[in-house]
């Protein structure tokens, strides 16, 4: 799975809690939890659906690893051993 | 058409899930009814046989109006004929749901001396409508609330009606105006609701400030332990808090109806839930206090979901006993709500923020939260609302209790 | 068309009767010699002899007895009792046997019976002689209770009445002998079940019967007058009660007072009001209204009696408040 692959699932995740985003819209530095007014659920809805799609354990004190585009990928593509 | 809130007037059936001749079991789903908070799941509150629906998929009928009729499983009345339903099955509002267009105060009657208008007055607040007028409006869907009578001891006449219906005709212009889209029928429910709320609930507000250092340390160690699909939110131990508070203080739980306090048959917490695009619903977590906080997140899960794709069941907006409201998800230190009427109280929580704190005679950085209460004071009074702060506060101090 | 009385209507009936059937006979205090107390039988002994109009003694619970049995025996009697008030005597008589043999019997024996009174006030009688008491018969099962108030009832119920297998109390107002106006000289019976609309209308129903008749007729006048157009009700028979005419009425008009000249606690009036609630109340657009006898005995001094009876402006005032201020 490589990092566009993940992205792709991130912003899939994303969409179905605000379908109303637009994808290309999302600034990678950014929190999602600013840009797309998400709150503690629909975070924790976010990480369910990363951990389904992409089969890895997410620890809580891992959750701020994924606020923004850019480090989401990042964690993920090292828990997933892409490259 | 049962009442799934205070604010609604009238909803449109969707479809029967059910049809005459099925049998029902009480909390069956038997139709959906579409309302400005979206299409809702109607439960049955009989067990018994459809006898006959009198409602059609696509019509729009006041609160109040039979959509069903339910022969129940008990003996024939004596006297009633077979095939003659009882009409005490008639499909009806939850007990616990308060009639929300329960008559609103009349006009006074004009001051003309005749001994009939002298009794009229002696029953101030009670709208006088004719059996027949009473009939007619329920069948044109006409309210009555803010009508006045022309007829004898000047109650609301069928003329009345008709007048009033004819008017409510007249404005539609020549190609139907499309309906107005959900979030502006939200909109106008909420604004209903609210404004009602602050013209007849007098509130009062209390703020307390919370260590919550104990509850989120707690709370992390629990998450560390939990696989992921059943990690605990700090909202999941929020709402069993306010729920083991109100058996504390049962006088926020519950009712203002008719000039009393009705206390809930339950602890059924409404969890506010904004909607993506605008608006808000608080649908109940039913019986809160007793459930136990994995039960309580994976339910508060599923009505976060349903709630924003709108698939709603009735008795959760039927039924909760107070309302609790999370801003602080959104920044905010504390929050004094607007109570959503007939209920009593609603329950504020702030952000979680780290402060300086004074513990054991020194300054500490620690997270703290805001709760607030607004309560309606004729229901209660500011001690008993100091005291259910106070004991929520207190229940955090040890969470695993919770 | 000739011109006639209600008294001579009366009284045409019962010759008409007499003629038509050997059976029949008139009995009761005063009928031969004297006329009739209200004259109506006047010239009748002369016509047909003692053996068919009998002079009887003043004992009303004697002569109602009398008739039931010659009924019984195959006879078809008309009994006269001078006013309601003397009928109280012979109220065993009437309750406890004309109005039960048949059921007594099993159906063997039934009581072809006619009695005839005067009822009601107005002419100055005092409250021995001026009540309107045909709302008690109207409480019993077993006899039929009609009350002519024109011309052609008074003419038409009599022969039906004689023809019916069972007791019949024809209920004639005091003041209504006097009444004329044009009859058809073809009148003959009349059917004895039915209510009669005596005034279309469409804004609220006078239901009324007898001596109010013509009261409540000239009070929808004026209403019709102020633009309240009121349907007049003559219920005609008072046992059993017409409901259906009654029903169709209000369910039109979806407003009613009843006009009685009995009293209003346990009368005919709250009879009919309660089955309007019972089987009219979605109908219902104005709480039921009623205009009756105030509740004293009726008095002796004419503004009295005026003032106690049923009038017209009374009539006119309850039916305003029932249509109430229109729109």
């Amino acid at each position: 799975m490589t990092p566009d692959d993940i992205k792709r699932v991130i912003i899939d995740a994303l969409t179905r809690i605000a379908p109303e985003i637009d994808p290309a819209s999302i600034e990678p530095g950014a929190s999602f939890r600013d840009q797309l007014d998400l709150d503690s659920m629909d975070f924790l809805n976010f990480v369910l659906a990363l951990h389904d799609r992409l089969g890895v354990d997410i620890p809580e004190v891992d959750y701020p690893r994924l606020y923004a585009l850019d480090g989401a990928v990042a964690y993920l593509a090292s828990k997933t051993g892409a490259n | 058409m049962p009442s799934l809130g205070a604010d609604m007037e009238a909803g449109t059936l969707v479809e029967w899930l059910k049809h005459p001749g099925d049998g029902v079991t009480r909390g069956d789903i038997i139709a959906v009814v579409d309302t400005a908070k979206g299409a809702i799941e109607i439960e049955v509150f009989e067990d018994g046989t459809i006898e006959s629906v009198h409602v059609k998929p696509g019509e729009k009928v006041p609160v109040g109006t039979v959509l069903a009729l339910i022969r129940g499983t008990g003996p024939e009345r004596p006297g009633h004929p077979p095939g003659h339903p009882s009409a005490a099955a008639a499909l009806r509002t939850p007990p616990a749901a308060p009639m929300p267009n329960a008559p609103a105060v009349a006009p006074a009657a004009p001051a003309a001396p005749s001994p009939a208008q002298a009794a009229a007055r002696e029953q101030p607040g009670r709208v006088r409508v004719s059996p027949l007028a009473r009939k007619l409006a329920a069948d044109l869907g006409v309210d009555l609330t803010h009508m006045t009578g022309t007829g004898a001891q000047a109650a609301i006449t069928r003329e009345d009606v008709e007048r009033a219906a004819a008017a409510l005709k007249t404005p539609a212009p020549q190609p139907p105006a499309p309906p107005p889209d959900r979030s502006t029928a939200m909109r106008a429910t909420i604004a209903a609701a609210m404004a009602r709320s602050k013209r007849e609930i007098p509130h009062y507000y209390l703020s307390t400030t919370i260590d919550i250092s104990v509850a989120l340390a707690w709370l992390r160690k629990e998450n560390e332990k939990r696989p992921i699909t059943q990690r605990l939110l700090p909202a999941a131990l929020l709402i069993k808090t306010v729920a083991l508070a109100l058996r504390d203080v049962p006088e926020l739980n519950g009712y203002w109806i008719d000039g009393g306090f009705r206390k809930g048959a339950g602890i059924h917490i409404g969890s506010a839930i904004s909607l993506r695009g605008g608006g808000l619903v608080a649908p109940a977590l039913h019986d809160a206090d007793t459930l136990d906080l994995t039960t309580l997140m994976r339910q508060l899960q599923d009505l976060v979901a349903r709630a924003r794709t709108g698939s709603l069941r009735s008795s959760e907006l039927a039924d909760p006993t107070i309302t609790v409201t999370n801003l602080g998800e959104q920044g905010v230190e504390s929050t004094f709500g607007i109570i959503y009427p007939p209920q009593v109280a609603l329950v504020g929580f702030g952000k979680i923020m780290e402060r300086p704190w004074i513990g054991s005679g020194k300054i500490e950085a620690r997270p703290l939260l805001t709760a607030t209460l607004s309560a309606d004071h004729r229901a209660s009074d500011g001690h008993r609302g100091g005291v259910f702060l106070t004991a929520i506060d207190r229940l955090l101090q040890t969470p695993e209790r919770l | 068309m000739g011109t006639t009385t209600y008294r001579e209507a009366v009284r045409t009936a019962l010759t008409e009767a007499l003629v038509k059937d050997p059976r029949v006979f008139l009995m009761g205090e005063d009928v031969g010699k004297y006329g009739g107390s209200y004259a109506v039988s006047k010239g009748l002994l002369a016509e047909f002899g003692p053996e068919r109009i009998r002079d009887t003694p003043l004992s009303e619970s004697t002569f109602v007895g009398a008739g039931i049995g010659a009924a019984l025996g195959g006879m078809r009697p008309i009994v006269e009792v001078m006013t309601v008030n003397f009928s109280l005597l012979a109220l065993d008589q009437i309750v406890n046997n004309a109005a039960t043999i048949r059921h007594m019997s099993g159906g063997q024996f039934s009581i072809p019976l006619v009695i005839r009174m005067a009822t009601g006030a107005g002419r100055q009688l005092a409250a021995q002689h001026a009540h309107s008491l045909e709302g008690w018969y109207a409480h019993i099962p077993g006899i039929r209770i009609v009350a002519p108030a024109t011309l052609e009832d008074a003419r038409g119920m009599l022969w039906t009445a004689l023809e019916d297998p069972d007791p019949v109390l024809i209920f004639e107002h005091q003041t209504l002998y006097n009444m004329e106006g044009p009859l058809a000289d073809e009148a003959g019976a009349v059917d004895i079940d039915h209510a009669a609309i005596r005034r279309p209308g469409k804004d609220l129903s006078l239901i009324t019967y007898g001596g109010t008749l013509g009261k409540t007729l000239q009070a929808a006048e004026t209403l019709a007058s102020e633009g309240i157009d009121a349907e007049v009700i003559d219920l005609r028979t008072l046992r059993p009660l017409d409901m259906a005419t009654i029903l169709d009425s209000v369910k039109k008009t979806h407003r009613a007072v009843i006009v009685d000249e009995g009293w209003k606690s346990g009368s005919l009036s709250a009879e009919i009001v309660a089955r309007l609630v019972e089987h009219a109340f979605y109908e219902l657009d104005a709480p039921l209204a009623r205009v009756c006898s105030a509740e004293v005995p009726i008095p002796y001094p004419k503004h009295l009696e005026d003032a106690a009876l049923p009038q017209p402006p009374a009539i006119v005032a309850a039916a305003r408040e029932v249509v109430g201020r229109r729109g």
